[in-house]
């Protein structure tokens, strides 16, 4: 992305968010920001409300309080509308790869235009325009998979399935990518192999990234910065190159 | 380990006293319905004999009106083909309202939920009946009757399998901005496929025998000639259509679970 005015505002800004479901409160009071190409490790113990966190910032779960920017604007109470049109922009790997289960892997990076686009082109890759079909070809190969284009994702090894994930956000030019737990289910080689490119992706097209992690090593290799989320509220941000392997473990205690 | 040796559990556990009562009660009504149901050994063994003399009449068949016979089972599996066909195209926007993941609205949901219940819990003799009161005597009526008792069935399986899909992909689907129709199309339908093509051939196997109902009461198919057969003491003549009904059935099923197993395998 090159340098514009909305550069100047962070790509996330999150602003005393609170969500409470039914008696429990589990972000109590959350602000915090990602700058434009910045890499920032969310960590925190099960339940301390990351994911929460995460999908609270594009509405897939709807915050109780506080403000929430993307990329320059407020998502509070836009219409499901311009909601999509914020969403087009921004990437949102699961821990489970997500995919559409008995289509290829060409169709479900096509699937990343659907923000933009509403028409059956962005369904199924037969439908799809010469252009997306070569795009989507170009995403795969971004992520080392040109060659299961064709295949069934289903077919897929984990790891795979993940970096097609990751093609699919990348279809949708994104200026900021949301990660939440990427590597959970993968098994430690498939893991450093997705976190790498992740991080990669993000420094070459200068994209945001917002990722969560039990990985400890993870987040000092991968990240610009460390957040840390204790029951709800934050309790550390540093930049990782001022924080130790023990800081991190001290974190946790 | 634990200190205390474990015991084994009785062989037989002694039912609740609320179970006991249960148990007795199912097991007077059983009693009362055998009475109730009119079974009768005399009549049985009075009946005996003219059921062995029946089935010595069937045989051998009379295969004479083969032709006439193919034109009627024609025009019966053509009943239980289109019936099926319009059923399973009507199903499938019902579906997508009687679903709690795709309805636009509760209210609608449960309007179609009703819909498709009613279509289902009225038998098809009774629709049937319906229908030749209404557009008259012919395979019109039976079509449509297969029609209704398809989308009663496909309906509510098609709602299910829709219900059943993953969650996941519709997040991430969200997640990207993609529309409720855009998840739907390209999310929705392809994961539940396998299951709506399953029940497709399920309908359509079960189309094929109720078609063969259909005509006793005037609503098309091979039916009504099996009534007259029967009612004229051609007995030869009626075995050579129970045959053929049941050739029918066997190739309609086979076919059916061949393609199932094609398309499930894939
Ligand atoms: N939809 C929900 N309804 C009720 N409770 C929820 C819901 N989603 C999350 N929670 C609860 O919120 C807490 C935080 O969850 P989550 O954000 O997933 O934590 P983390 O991702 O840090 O492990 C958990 O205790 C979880 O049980
Ligand atoms: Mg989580």
């Amino acid at each position: 992305m090159p340098d514009s005015p909305s550069n100047l505002e962070p790509a996330l800004q999150v602003e005393n968010l609170h969500k409470r479901f039914g008696e429990l409160h589990i972000l109590k009071g959350v602000s915090l920001s990602v700058a434009h190409g910045e890499r920032v490790a969310l960590l925190g113990s099960n339940g301390s409300g990351k994911s929460t966190l995460l999908r609270s910032s594009l509405r897939l779960i709807e915050p109780d309080e506080g403000e929430v920017r993307v990329l320059g604007k407020s998502v509070r109470g836009l219409s499901f509308r311009k909601l999509r049109a914020v969403r087009s922009s921004v990437g949102f790997i699961f821990q489970k790869h997500n995919l559409v289960p008995r289509l290829s892997a060409l169709s479900n990076v096509i699937h990343g235009t659907q923000g933009r686009s509403g028409c059956p082109g962005s369904w199924f890759q037969m439908f799809a325009s010469q252009k997306t079909r070569q795009d989507a070809l170009d995403c795969l190969s971004e992520v080392a998979l040109e060659h299961v284009a064709g295949r069934y994702v289903h077919n897929l090894s984990g790891g795979q399935s993940q970096r097609v994930a990751i093609a699919r956000a990348l279809m949708q030019n994104p200026e900021m990518i949301f990660a939440d737990e990427p590597v959970a289910s993968l098994d430690p080689e498939a893991g450093l192999q997705v976190m790498e490119l992740l991080s990669r992706l993000a420094t070459q097209k200068k994209i945001s990234l917002l990722f969560t992690t039990h990985h400890l090593e993870h987040a000092l290799q991968y990240s610009d910065r460390v957040i840390g989320l204790i029951k709800g509220k934050i309790e550390l941000s540093e930049q990782t190159k001022d924080l130790s392997l023990s800081d991190l473990r001290g974190f946790y205690e | 380990m634990s200190s205390q040796p474990a015991s084994l559990p009785p062989r037989i556990s002694m039912p609740h006293p609320v179970h006991t009562v249960l148990y007795l009660i199912i097991i007077a009504f059983a009693v009362t319905s055998l009475r109730g149901a009119g079974i009768s050994f005399d009549d049985l063994s009075d009946g005996f004999p003219e059921m062995l003399r029946l089935i010595d009449e069937m045989f051998p068949p009379d295969y004479s009106r083969l032709e006439r016979i193919g034109g009627l089972l024609l025009e019966t599996f053509q009943m239980a083909f289109a019936g099926t066909l319009i059923g399973v195209l009507v199903s499938f926007p019902l579906a997508a309202f009687a679903s709690r993941r795709t309805a636009p609205h509760v209210i609608v949901y449960h309007a179609t939920r009703g819909l498709i219940s009613l279509f289902r819990t009225i038998p098809d003799l009774v629709w049937a009946l319906f229908f030749v009161a209404t557009v008259g005597i012919g395979p019109f009526a039976g079509t449509l009757t297969l029609a209704v008792d398809t989308i009663g069935f496909c309906g509510r399986f098609f709602a299910e399998a829709m219900e059943e899909t993953d969650k996941g992909p519709q997040e991430a689907l969200t997640a990207l901005g993609a529309s409720r129709a855009g998840i739907f199309f390209s999310y929705i339908v392809p994961a539940s496929m396998p299951s709506f093509v399953n029940t497709s051939l399920f309908s359509l196997e079960k189309a094929v025998r109720s078609s063969v109902v259909l005509g006793l009461v005037g609503a098309g198919g091979i039916g009504v000639e099996l009534k007259v057969s029967m009612d004229l003491f051609q007995y030869a003549e009626a075995s050579m259509i129970i045959i053929s009904i049941f050739a029918l059935v066997l190739i309609v099923e086979q076919i059916s679970s061949a393609i199932r197993k094609r398309i499930l395998d894939a």
